[in-house]
């Protein structure tokens, strides 16, 4: 359903490009996972996807298409129409993601504000429906409350709710659970497992953390300095590393007794 | 509610501060106030009598006190200079700077935040450095001097107003506001510039932050993102300056009134100065501080509305 | 990391570099006396002998503008300096030691800034009498809780910086951290602050002076030079036209030195 072909994005400051060239693609239900550290691209990847990258700012080329459609060079005015509605965007920090003065009911209702004709009292009862599909207790505490008034967990959870309200087919998650404590983290990949399970939502998964990774996705890319230098199935991957950098990265993985490093 | 009444009373006790530290200023300033009543050759039987009946005598504290209470009764003691009671020198002319400043403060609010919306479209555009230019020049000049082009244009040549004729606020509001106007136009010149520029950093700082990225991935057009997340996320800043602008205000009129003849507190602050009317001076410094203690708890009160993390207990 | 020269400071570089120049230059020769009258020559129109033309007294505009500007712009700069060096001197201090000082100097120092300088200062002149060497007291004295206050959050967000505590561990007396260490540091803050408070300064100088409280003859300000135009304006525009014209460039030349100042700290960063 998604399918990036060639990729290459450069900033215009920038002397190397971000992204030199990477094909990759994403099947109907599918979860991915992308890693590599920072720097490596692959939240650049995840931007030209969600089309957040400035465009005058930077060169891109290659396609991204999402069921055969065009998004690198589609009109502003064409990707909103996509944006929320059929790509749905997690990003690292909620509580900075969030709009600080904006109830988070509000917010998680923002999409469906934009996208669809719904009343305000239809657009509550979806709110509060998906407030508790992502394990929220007490939904309709959490839609008048602002983000400062929960924890990290919970608001996390109140962005995930935020990006599928509508359905969308592709969810990005880019670093979802970094911010978070471990505890919270195995939550939150539980409950985005369930997601993709019941409502069969693709999902591309972004983190320089292979072990998440590995819990997660049945298939991984693996980024180095802009270019994909492995990529398969995770148990394959995790196995059987074919490049030196994966390798690395596999090792660099805290085993049971040893401590956690970042 | 709890914020608020902790706010009013954090505004009392500021206050009741100010007013203390003036009144104690003044004591020092002033030297003894029988003497400059009667002159430097009186007897000193007379001067003893009059401080008496002055009340001088007494104990420093109690002499605030009293003069505290008389500040709310109405009783503040006689202009050496006038030798009329204060408050009815002051009323008639604080009620004019303040219609000035509040026409003026409301032309700066309605205006400098649309502008400062406006503007930002410029960022960096090819034109943006006229914006800038336009904006440091509107900083640099100065009220006074717009004040004689403004009143000579519309006073003189297009007979608008008549400068230095002010009419009586009470019978004649219509032409007296209107005489205001243009003073009060040449006081928010310099001032609407400054918040346009304030605001419209902000605009461009609040642009960076992570929440515009998730609102764009919402499918939100740059209108909309501006409209239902930056622009009240840039209020509060824009609310504090605007309180901090009343402020200024003051300050500005005092000159503005002296180009436009508009008799208000800020001429009689200048003529009670040069003649050290100190019962004037110090009455009419209390008032423009609380003024500007006022404005600036309300600056608070508005923020708190807007943003809710404000509400959370701490002093604010 | 490269400092560029953007194109806002040259243009005030430029401006305030110009009348600086004809400032000084005015300081020891003018055309005209600049108090001279000439009865036959009064209101003459801007052009031919007088550039700006004459006042009701036939006196050349041209040469009071440069007497009036030096006036001006020597007291701003003393007011600044006054302010800087003493409210960079309180703010080194209670940033960097902190403590109870710091608190109660800092809740008086925001309660002042909370008042209109020009109130300040005028009572200030209420106190010590009008002259230009009081205008520069009163303003100064005013000015300098604003520079206090920018350089106590500059030096108090350098005091917990590693190379400050590398420099501490080392030996190197308070004293050596703040003037060596911190100072050149908190440049960026200050030079923004100097403009802004030069600005501040040849604006509440001339309203000042304008009200008429404060250069006195014979010493003569632009401001009150505007006072002494608006008068006449209806005969002699020109006078007031020249004289705001001045001030004007005065504060705007500053202004867009200031406002390069801060590009180039935002390319930098």
């Amino acid at each position: 359903m998604l399918e990036i072909r060639d990729l290459h994005v450069k900033f215009h400051n920038r002397d190397r490009e971000a992204v030199a060239g990477i094909s990759l693609t994403i099947d109907d239900g599918e979860i991915v996972g992308l890693v590599g550290e920072s720097g490596s691209g692959k939240s650049v990847t995840a931007m030209s996807i969600a089309g957040l990258l400035p465009r005058k700012q930077c060169d891109l080329s290659g396609d991204i298409l999402l069921d055969g459609e065009d998004l690198l060079h589609a009109p502003r005015s064409a990707l909103r129409q996509i944006h929320g509605r059929r790509i749905g965007v997690v990003f690292q920090e909620p509580m900075s993601a969030m709009d600080p003065l904006m109830r988070v009911g509000e917010q998680v209702g923002e999409v469906l504000r934009i996208h669809t004709g719904l009343t305000p009292a239809q657009r509550k009862k979806k709110v509060l429906e998906v407030l508790s599909a992502v394990e929220l207790a007490d939904p309709e505490g959490v839609y008048n409350k602002y983000p400062h008034e929960l924890s990290g967990g919970m608001l996390q959870r109140a962005m995930i709710a935020a990006a599928i309200v509508i359905q969308p087919s592709l969810l990005l998650l880019d670093e979802p659970t970094t911010a978070l404590d471990v505890t919270i983290q195995a939550q939150i990949l539980e409950l985005l497992k369930k997601l993709n399970a019941e409502k069969g939502i693709s999902m591309l998964f972004i983190s320089h953390n292979l072990n998440v990774v590995r819990k997660l996705c049945k298939r991984v890319a693996v980024m180095q300095r802009g270019l994909l230098v492995e990529s398969g199935d995770t148990k394959d991957v995790f196995f059987h590393p074919q490049h030196p950098y994966t390798r690395r990265l596999i090792e660099a993985i805290p085993t049971r007794h040893g401590k956690e490093t970042v | 509610m709890k914020y608020a009444l902790k706010r009013i009373l954090t505004l009392l006790v500021t206050m009741l501060l100010v007013s203390f530290l003036t009144y104690a200023a003044f004591e020092v300033i002033s030297g003894d106030p029988a003497e400059a009543i009667l002159g430097t050759e009186a007897t000193p039987e007379r001067l003893a009598a009059l401080r008496h009946e002055m009340g001088l005598d007494r104990p420093f504290l109690t002499r605030y006190i009293g003069w505290l209470t008389g500040f709310f009764s109405g009783n503040l003691g006689i202009s050496y200079r006038y030798h009329q009671p204060v408050w009815e020198l002051i009323g008639p002319k604080l009620e004019i700077t303040l219609c000035m400043c509040l026409v003026s403060f409301i032309i700066i609010a309605v205006i400098s935040v649309p502008l400062a919306i406006w503007s930002y479209r410029f960022v960096g555009g090819p034109f943006d450095w006229i914006r800038t230019a336009f904006n440091q020049l509107c900083m640099a000049v100065p009220p006074f001097f717009t004040g004689i082009l403004i009143s000579w244009l519309f006073g003189i040549v297009l007979r608008l107003f008549v400068p230095g004729d002010f009419p009586d606020l009470h019978t004649d509001f219509g032409a007296a506001l209107g005489h205001l106007f243009f003073a009060a136009i040449c006081l928010c010149i310099p001032r609407t510039a400054m918040t346009v520029r304030m605001m419209r950093s902000t605009v461009i700082g609040e642009m960076q932050k992570a929440y515009v990225r998730t609102a764009i991935s919402r499918g939100n057009d740059r209108r909309a993102v501006l409209n239902r997340h930056v622009l009240k996320n840039s209020l509060t800043s824009a609310v504090t300056f605007l309180g901090q602008t009343m402020a200024e205000l003051i300050g500005g009129s005092v000159v503005v009134e002296q180009v436009f003849g508009i008799p208000g507190l800020g001429r009689l602050l200048v003529a009670s100065i040069s003649t050290r009317d100190y019962p004037v001076v110090q009455t009419v410094v209390v008032i423009l501080a609380f003024w500007v203690v006022l404005a600036g708890t309300v600056a608070d009160l508005v923020n708190q509305r807007i943003d809710p993390r404000l509400r959370l207990g701490g002093d604010a | 990391m490269k400092k560029k020269l953007n194109a806002y400071l040259l243009a005030g570089l430029i401006i305030t570099g110009l009348l600086l120049l004809m400032t000084l230059i005015g300081a020891f020769h003018t055309p005209y006396d600049p108090n001279a009258m000439d009865s036959l020559a009064k209101f003459q129109h801007p052009g031919g002998s007088h550039i700006f033309g004459t006042d009701n007294f036939g006196r050349d505009i041209f040469s009071r503008v440069l007497k009036g500007s030096g006036t001006t712009l020597a007291i701003a700069l003393a007011t600044v300096a006054i302010g800087a060096v003493f409210g960079t001197l309180i703010g080194a201090l209670t940033g960097y030691f902190g403590g109870i000082v710091d608190d109660t100097l800092m809740r008086l120092n925001d309660a002042l800034t909370a008042f209109p300088s020009i109130l300040l200062a005028l009572l200030v002149i209420s106190l010590v009498g009008p002259g230009k060497y009081n205008v520069v007291l009163a303003l100064g004295l005013v000015f300098i809780p604003s520079f206090a206050r920018v350089t106590r959050t500059a030096f108090a967000g350098l005091r917990d910086v590693n190379y400050i505590t590398s420099a501490r561990l080392m030996g190197a007396s308070n004293l050596r951290i703040l003037a060596v260490h911190m100072l050149p540091n908190t440049m960026r803050v200050l030079l923004p602050a100097i403009t802004i408070g030069f600005n501040n300064a040849v604006l509440a100088e001339a309203s000042m002076s304008f009200l008429g409280i404060g250069v006195t003859p014979p010493d003569a300000s632009l401001g009150y030079m505007l006072s002494e135009a608006q008068s006449m304006f209806a005969r002699a525009p020109w006078y007031a036209l020249c004289t705001g014209g001045v001030i004007a460039a005065l504060v705007f030349g500053a202004g867009l030195i200031g406002e390069g100042l801060q590009k180039m700290d935002r390319e930098v960063a």
